[in-house]
């Protein structure tokens, strides 16, 4: 009883933090709020048991789109709220609330049986190489979704890079810059513990990913890793090779399959699947993880590049 | 889906609250990154109500782990989805820095 009114409670937080954060006059306390309401989120998967999730909300939710908008709130013009009047507000309300009645409706007539496929992954989960299901169902029985969505961050991760504006230059200040040297050891290593945690518990690539990630852009806002940019060459190399990694480990698991009745794409071996979602896995947590960095602190100013490549001649 | 434990009913009544508050926020605005905040905050609402939907018709209190996964997916698409737009958007901004001052745009 006392943890329903715990879950009653976190959804009422919930709902007010999203309202508030999209009624708030200033955009600031918008995406404060916001940040707020993803560490909650964080704590609203935990509580539905699912920590995979709760993981990687907090570090991506919370954290790096936190981040993200607040570097875009960085480059916008203070200007006045704008006022909206009433049937400006009122008419979308109407709207919506028939929207939400209709969802609501929709919900609760939702059969109530499980989906069949829960069954088939739990039957398969021997000849998986990893003994926990999200895993398994992430890297060897959809492992298409996985190898798309690393192409998808990687097309991001280009298309941002054409059009965004340089970023500013900003300071930090020391009291940050310790405390970001401090966390950085316990960031790689928790990473890495995820990674290797995520065959048989909660965790894996993309947990890890973020996570460093994460530790990277509060390194990187500090002015450290200043070789962590895209003009770096092993740092491209190391961003494609989550996706490449992926597709030599495809076409070498290919040649390995002896039986060449069914050769299918994507199929691990069963007896070296374990060792094959390692080999992708750890490409695709440094892809993930440096991706996900040049997507929120981006590239620094150029003046600010041609003075080191000029040798500090001035520059406007 | 009556027959959900009430703590489920009430995150199938907070997710389908999630969209609704974020879909007002999209229709609303009025600026282009609190719109973008919206489609996040109704993106937490669909997830959240995925979750939900995995512990369909299980008694063991064991979630379905292919939703799991498609939302471990949908986290990081929708960050990076996030990012690309936020830097259109700063590009906009470059583009025409009086966007709320009509009067001073560049008009076409």
């Amino acid at each position: 009883m006392s943890l329903l009114l715990f879950d009653a409670t976190l959804c009422l937080l919930l709902l007010v933090l999203a309202l508030a954060s999209i009624l708030s006059r200033q955009l600031v306390h918008g995406v404060i709020l916001y940040i707020a309401f993803g560490l909650m989120m964080a704590l609203a998967w935990a509580r539905l048991a699912t920590p995979d999730l709760a993981l990687a909300e907090a570090a991506i939710g919370a954290g790096l789109t936190g981040a993200l908008c607040f570097s875009a709130l960085a480059r916008q013009q203070l200007h006045l709220p704008v006022v909206l009047s009433w049937p400006q507000r009122l008419w979308p309300a109407v709207f919506v609330l028939l929207m939400l009645g209709g969802v609501l409706a929709a919900l609760l007539q939702l059969p109530p049986t499980a989906s069949p496929l829960v069954d088939v992954a739990q039957a398969e989960l021997i000849n998986s190489g990893v003994s926990h299901p999200v895993t398994a169902v992430l890297l060897n029985f959809r492992s298409w979704d996985t190898l798309l969505e690393l192409v998808v961050l990687l097309l991001a991760l280009l298309g941002a890079l054409q059009v965004a504006p340089a970023a500013k230059a900003t300071t930090s200040w020391p009291l940050s810059l310790s405390w970001s040297r401090l966390l950085a050891p316990m960031v790689i290593l928790l990473a890495g513990y995820l990674l290797w945690a995520g065959a048989s518990q909660p965790g894996g690539a993309f947990q890890a990913g973020a996570l460093l990630a994460a530790g990277a852009v509060v390194l990187r806002l500090n002015h450290q890793l200043n070789w962590l940019r895209w003009s770096n060459f092993w740092i491209r190399l190391l961003i494609v090779s989550g996706v490449s990694a992926f597709v030599l480990a495809a076409l070498l698991a290919m040649l390995l399959t002896t039986d060449n009745t069914d050769v299918i794409w994507l199929r691990w071996p069963p007896q070296l699947a374990g060792g094959f979602i390692l080999l992708v896995e750890l490409f695709a947590t440094l892809a993930i993880a440096l991706t996900l960095t040049l997507l929120v602190v981006g590239e620094p100013a150029a003046a600010e590049q041609a003075q080191q490549n000029s040798g500090g001649e001035a520059h406007d | 889906m009556t027959d959900l434990s009430p703590q489920l009913l009430l995150y199938i009544g907070t997710a389908a609250g999630l969209f609704a508050i974020g879909l007002y926020g999209f229709i609303v605005g009025p600026q282009t990154l609190r719109r973008i905040l919206a489609l996040n905050i109704i993106g937490a609402g669909i997830f959240m109500l995925m979750v939900v939907l995995a512990y369909r018709g299980l008694a063991d209190g064991a979630a379905d782990p292919v939703l799991q996964a498609l939302i471990l997916t949908g986290l990081v698409v929708a960050v990076s989805a996030t990012a690309f737009a936020l830097a259109l958007l700063a590009r906009l901004k470059q583009a025409r820095p009086g966007q709320y001052r009509p009067e001073q745009e560049p008009g076409p």
